[in-house]
């Protein structure tokens, strides 16, 4: 059997639906849109019923996609999706509005339960419920009293789906608006008279079903102080500034060590193949592709898990509407909304969770601006990159108290913040949409986190980012190892040839003939013919062959730069052997001119470009994940790419 | 001479509307303007004859916390303009 669950947003409904299937959940597709589907089997249940969690919604006129998404569903008996029957989340501490969409469900005329949630909160709040005289008024409907964030009641919904036979109410509330094979009333006029003829008469049942008791003082009220606090134009940023700062630090602590973990067991894994296997291209490509391919999608884990758990924490005690409604005015002129602040801010830490956690943008259009600029945010894997370029021609000098290594960090950071916002302005002006930005959304009550809820969320994104943009950053991380392992037959073996392997070499010796080999093998590579090829257009920036190799590299991952830099300076990867890269790359000089390669100039010119460049698969993965089309990852390719060529372009010239 | 279209726009103009209100000042809905955004506040709570008032507002004053019997929507400014109070 299918059965379909339905409510308002913060309803309860996702701990309902986590209640009810545990870790029995998958998602997909609604047949036909681009709205994820969740659906799951409901535990402790002899026969498999299907649980299918529908977006959360207030009405069944459609005026957003979630909403367009569930009428054509209920509406419509062939659709693959059609449940069998639907249980309808409904929040008890507001009856008034939840039973909007609870009677206008009913009136579809769809065997139907109500799970009637948060009673406890209703409790406290002094409202007597009459279930059973709210279950006649309703047409006999069966209602289901539960607190889905403890569990009671849940064991009597799940009975009740198991044993009852589905049926619907025995007449409608309002009979005629959504009778079947009637049309939906179109016009957005008539909708709102029947919208508040709905309500008038929800206000008559609640007469006669809703009893007041007298609560010693209102939770409202003791929730609206926090909320003056937490809002203040002095302590509410401060608290958020507070918040964001321990979280970063928790990330960059607790991420790093799984992180090296994940680093050293690949890299020992790559050995351990090479070692173990005969040699041969099969052995190369299990240990140089396929292994480090792997370890490049699982070391994302960490910080997505770290992130998600910080988010999930903000988002379910309620603290990040808060946010939402502190954030919105400053984002505004951006073409942003308040609920775009934690993704960008999260992109510094890494940009995948961070357009992963864009999902909360309930309007396309912000959501949508804020994936295509998050990346410009100065992401941790451009650190590596930015600490050589900054040692290597950033001069050890001192303006006034600061020192001119880390104002340059600095700059670079400021820089990825500002080219964000000024990208959404323009993104504001080009993207269009049918859709108004609007920010109506509920200030729900302060809440305590359930864990057991954060724990299937985690395990969620990890599953969706491992699965899904896993298999696109695996593909292409597979393709640059082909490219750059391999050339046109002759050219590397004829170019390996012509170093003299020493006669009878000590162990130093036989390191450095294994590096140069390396670099000898990577210059004549697909990826080094094509650093060569595209010398011309880069040397406007100031850079060589050499450098070019290393961007084509880096698109995997912005911090290979460093890898493929060693390579190609046959210094070996070892980061103990920075200075020695750091000496060579110095020295250095440009084949034409003679000067040195690595000035300021170029150097500023490199870090800009890193800055701005989409250099990273797992973004583009990610973004194709979350927009579901190849249309807004190549966008991004694009415009990220050029921009970063032209402000390379510029610094270069300006200051050489 | 100005058209009809606009003395509408200003006789409307003098109407309370809920963006307009002081912190705390209980007054029933009287109704919304026309406009995509309004059957939204419709499905979420806000019909004509309800009881409303602003119970904090964001930095900038800008958007205002409402209160509707006990829950709390958050409006932009500019939406809350569609309201129209008593």
């Amino acid at each position: 059997m299918k059965i379909a669950l339905l409510g308002n947003p913060n309803s309860g409904k996702t701990s309902v639906f986590n209640q009810l299937t545990g870790l029995n959940q998958k998602i997909g597709n609604f047949a036909g849109v681009t709205v994820d589907k969740k659906s799951g089997i409901l535990k402790s249940s002899e026969v498999p019923h299907e649980i299918i969690d529908l977006p959360g919604i207030y009405s069944l006129y459609p005026k957003t996609q979630d909403e367009q998404v569930v009428y054509d569903i209920l509406s419509d008996k062939e659709h693959p999706d059609y449940p069998d029957r639907i249980v309808v989340v409904v929040d008890a501490s507001n009856l008034e509005r939840n039973l909007l969409l609870f009677t206008q469900v009913l009136d579809m005329g769809l065997p139907i339960t109500m799970a009637l949630n948060m009673t406890d909160i209703a409790d406290k709040r002094g409202f007597v419920i009459d279930l059973d005289k709210m279950s006649e008024m309703l047409g006999g409907i069966k209602v289901v009293p539960i607190v889905a964030r403890s569990g009671k009641g849940i064991k009597e919904l799940i009975e009740d789906i198991i044993e009852n036979k589905p049926r619907p109410a025995a007449e409608p509330f309002m009979g005629g608006e959504f009778d079947e094979g009637q049309f939906l009333i179109k016009d957005v006029e008539e909708q709102k008279s029947r919208v508040e003829n709905r309500y008038k008469k929800i206000n008559q049942l609640l007469q006669f079903v809703l009893k007041r008791k007298k609560v010693e003082q209102s939770i409202i009220n003791r929730h609206h102080a926090v909320d003056k606090v937490l809002t203040h134009p002095v302590f509410g940023y401060a608290i958020f500034f507070a918040i964001i700062v321990i979280i970063f630090q928790a990330i960059y602590a607790w991420a790093e060590w799984p992180m090296d973990l994940i680093d050293t067991f690949f890299l020992e894994a790559s050995k351990w193949v090479k070692m173990t296997l005969p040699e041969g291209v099969l052995t190369n490509l299990i240990a140089e592709g396929i292994v480090p391919g792997l370890g490049g999608v699982l070391i994302f884990i960490p910080q997505i898990t770290l992130l998600f758990a910080f988010i999930f924490v903000l988002e379910e005690s309620g603290y990040m509407a808060r946010v939402v409604f502190m954030m919105d005015r400053i984002m505004r002129p951006f073409g942003l909304n308040g609920r775009s602040v934690v993704p960008l801010i999260s992109g510094v830490a890494c940009a995948i969770p961070a357009i992963m956690a864009t999902r909360t943008i309930d309007n396309w259009r912000d959501r949508l601006i804020t994936i295509m600029v998050t990346p410009l945010m100065s992401c941790s894997a451009r650190l590596p990159v930015f600490t050589v370029l900054i040692a290597l021609v950033i001069p050890d000098k001192s303006i006034g108290p600061f020192n001119l290594k880390g104002l340059t960090l600095f700059g670079l950071y400021a820089i990825g913040v500002i080219a964000a916002l000024l990208a959404a302005m323009v993104f504001k002006w080009i993207v269009r949409s049918k859709e108004k930005s609007f920010l109506v959304m509920e200030l729900p009550l302060y809440k305590m986190p359930r864990w057991t809820n954060m724990g299937i969320i985690l395990w969620e994104k990890v599953r969706l980012f491992v699965f899904d943009a896993g298999k696109v950053i695996f593909s292409i991380s597979i393709i640059l190892w082909v490219l750059a392992s391999f050339g046109p037959s002759e050219r590397i073996e004829e170019a390996v040839n012509e170093l003299s392997k020493p006669a009878n070499p000590t162990e130093e010796q036989l390191v450095e003939y294994n590096q140069e080999v390396a670099s000898t093998k990577l210059a004549n590579s697909y990826i080094g013919i094509l650093g060569h090829y595209i010398e011309p257009a880069i040397r406007p920036l100031g850079y060589n062959w050499q450098i070019g190799i290393a961007l084509i590299t880096s698109f995997a991952a912005r911090e290979v730069f460093v890898g493929s830099m060693a390579t190609i300076y046959s210094v070996g990867e070892n980061f103990d052997d920075e200075n020695t890269l750091l000496e060579r790359m110095r020295s250095e000089k440009n084949r034409l001119t003679g000067k040195p390669v690595y000035t300021l100039a170029s150097g500023l010119s490199l870090m800009i470009f890193y800055a701005f460049a989409m250099q990273c698969m797992s973004t583009l993965a990610v973004v194709l994940r979350e927009t579901k089309s190849w249309k807004y990852p190549v966008i991004q390719l694009v415009y990220m790419t050029a921009l970063a060529y032209l402000a390379a372009l510029i610094t270069y010239q300006l200051l050489s | 001479m100005r058209s009809t279209e606009e003395k509408g726009y200003f006789a409307d103009y003098t109407m309370l509307t809920l963006d307009s209100l002081k912190l705390n000042q209980v007054v029933k809905i009287k109704g919304l303007t026309p406009n995509s955004l309004a059957s939204k506040l419709m499905d979420m709570g806000m019909y004509p004859g309800k009881s409303v008032q602003i119970v904090f507002k964001a930095p900038f004053g800008d958007p205002i916390a409402v209160d509707m019997d006990g829950y709390t929507l958050s409006l932009r400014k500019d939406e809350a303009s569609l309201i129209e109070v008593e």
